[in-house]
């Protein structure tokens, strides 16, 4: 067995140089220490990704993007399709489960200061792949065509209309139109299962070739204690020791994935009429809760901003300055934690969670 | 000293920059109007505004009091609203905030937005959340059975 792939690889080898793509995946090693643990949540998410575009490819086989057939499609795949609710069911539950990981990821990534130098444009394409996930996210909601839906679709194209100069231009680009309609629904598609999709392709990539490149960051702290000889490094090879925990962490979330798809099948809803009012506690999927709550508690001017907008242009700088983090925490370095940004990550942990909370009151 | 080295740190000539000149203009117009027809394609042609001005709503035996209909008003829905006084008012039913589809609630004789909890009065005026705006309002007349809902001039 052995020999047969060390005489693969040396055909190959000889071919293109392919010894030097299986050196370049070789060197990379996981440090261990107390936070190894989060060096898991990247790989989480990716292998959470990949269960996306399988079950997306899937469903693709009976979903049909149109107004009058969307509801229907959906409708189908979960009562006459054999495992249909399964699959549909395995999408939600995975979508969910992914944001929740990206975000894991992103917030130890940010607490252990992993986004120093060098790794400023690791966290820079990692930033625009969750920003891309949440376009997923928000994109791949409306496709059931149910009433929440429908109206998370039209609050959401909303606040991108009130965006001065360009607002009106990029409602009409978002909902192909004025209204939320059959056209929204086209679009939203094409962008849910081709867009996005290629998007993801070349961010990924890049996230990950500059991952394998600059191999993994060690925290400021166990770098110090390192240095002081108060801790010994170790580290494990990636390949395969690293991968193979990996693996076991996917094949339990895939126990996990079937386990709450079998107990709690996504559910339909009602399918959307756009000449109903809006039912009674309707809110946005768990991950936007925080925005939506902020939304509903700001007055209608702030300042001599209209309120919405006030809100929209407050979450947009932030987003902005948290993708420029590596670039602002300039003193961050060898041992050195920077307590202020570690202290403003409490806080945004803090309000996102404390706003959703507030929706359950 | 290599020749061609030196030459080629030299800044160009002339003749050779107004080449680059005409060559770059020339493929970034070409590109230009290649992304032209592209960017025009992903805006939607618009759809004129429907230009009723008025609307039969509903049959006035159909609304008791204190209750409420959603219609359709051109593109948009619209609510019409039969006081427990026994009035008749209509109103757009677009919420101001971030144009959700409000309802009128029977328990407050007041319209309600679900989406972020706004209030407006039976005459559409804004009173508490965060709608920025009064709602539109329209004009009632009833005529025999039929309640007909119009733009106020």
């Amino acid at each position: 067995m052995d020999t047969l792939y060390r005489r693969l690889m040396n055909w190959l080898d000889e071919r293109f140089g392919a010894g030097s793509i299986e050196e370049f995946l070789r060197h990379k090693i996981i440090p261990l220490h107390r936070h190894t643990i989060w060096y898991y949540f990247g790989g989480m998410t990716m292998f959470l990704f990949v269960v996306q575009v399988l079950t997306g490819i899937l469903l693709l086989l009976y979903y049909r993007p149109t107004p009058n057939d969307a509801f229907e499609s959906v409708q189908y795949v979960m009562t006459q399709v054999r495992f249909g609710w399964l699959i549909r069911s395995v999408h939600s539950w995975s979508a969910n489960l992914m944001i929740f990981t990206a975000f894991v990821h992103m917030f130890s990534v940010y607490f252990l200061k992993a986004y120093r130098k060098p790794r400023e444009l690791t966290w820079v394409t990692g930033m625009f792949l969750l920003v891309v996930v949440l376009c997923f996210g928000f994109t791949g909601y409306l496709l059931p065509w149910n009433t929440l839906a429908y109206f998370a679709t039209k609050v959401g194209t909303q606040m991108a209309g009130s965006v001065p100069l360009v607002g009106k231009w990029l409602l009409i680009y978002l909902r192909g139109g004025e209204e939320v309609t059959g056209a929204t629904l086209t679009r939203f598609f094409g962008f849910h299962v081709a867009v996005l999709p290629g998007l993801t392709t070349v961010l990924l990539a890049l996230h990950l070739l500059l991952v394998q490149r600059l191999g993994m960051s060690v925290p400021p702290g166990v770098e110090r204690r390192i240095a002081e000889g108060r801790e010994t490094a170790r580290s494990m090879p990636f390949f395969p020791n690293f991968l193979l925990r990996d693996m076991m962490g996917w094949y339990a979330a895939l126990g996990v994935l079937g386990a709450l798809a079998a107990i709690f099948p996504w559910e339909l809803g009602a399918k959307a009429d756009p000449f109903a009012p809006a039912p009674a506690g309707i809110r946005p999927e768990w991950y936007f809760l925080f925005m939506f709550q902020t939304l509903k508690l700001l007055p209608p001017k702030v300042l001599f901003l209209d309120g919405e907008f006030a809100g929209i242009l407050a979450f947009s700088l932030a987003g902005v300055f948290w993708v420029a983090i590596p670039f602002i925490d300039r003193k961050v370095g060898f041992g050195r934690v920077t307590r202020f940004f570690t202290g403003l990550g409490v806080f945004a942990i803090g309000y996102m969670v404390v706003m959703s909370a507030l929706v359950f009151r | 000293m290599n020749t061609s080295e030196t030459n080629a740190s030299e800044p160009p000539q002339p003749s050779r920059r107004w080449v680059n000149v005409l060559l770059g203009s020339g493929v970034l117009g070409s590109i230009a109007s290649f992304l032209y027809p592209a960017f025009k394609y992903i805006i939607p042609p618009l759809v004129p505004e429907s230009t009723s001005r008025s609307v039969v709503a509903a049959k006035a035996a159909e609304l008791k009091r204190n209750s409420s209909k959603i219609f359709q008003f051109g593109s948009k829905p619209a609510l019409l609203v039969r006081t427990a006084d026994d009035q008749f008012k209509a109103l757009s039913a677009v919420c101001t905030h971030l144009s959700c589809t409000v309802q009128y609630r029977e328990d407050l004789h007041q319209v309600w937005c679900a989406c972020h909890n706004g209030l407006y009065d039976v005459s559409g005026r804004n009173i508490s959340g965060p709608p920025p705006r009064p709602l539109e309002e329209f004009e009632v007349h009833v005529q025999g059975e039929d309640v007909v809902v119009s733009r106020k001039a």
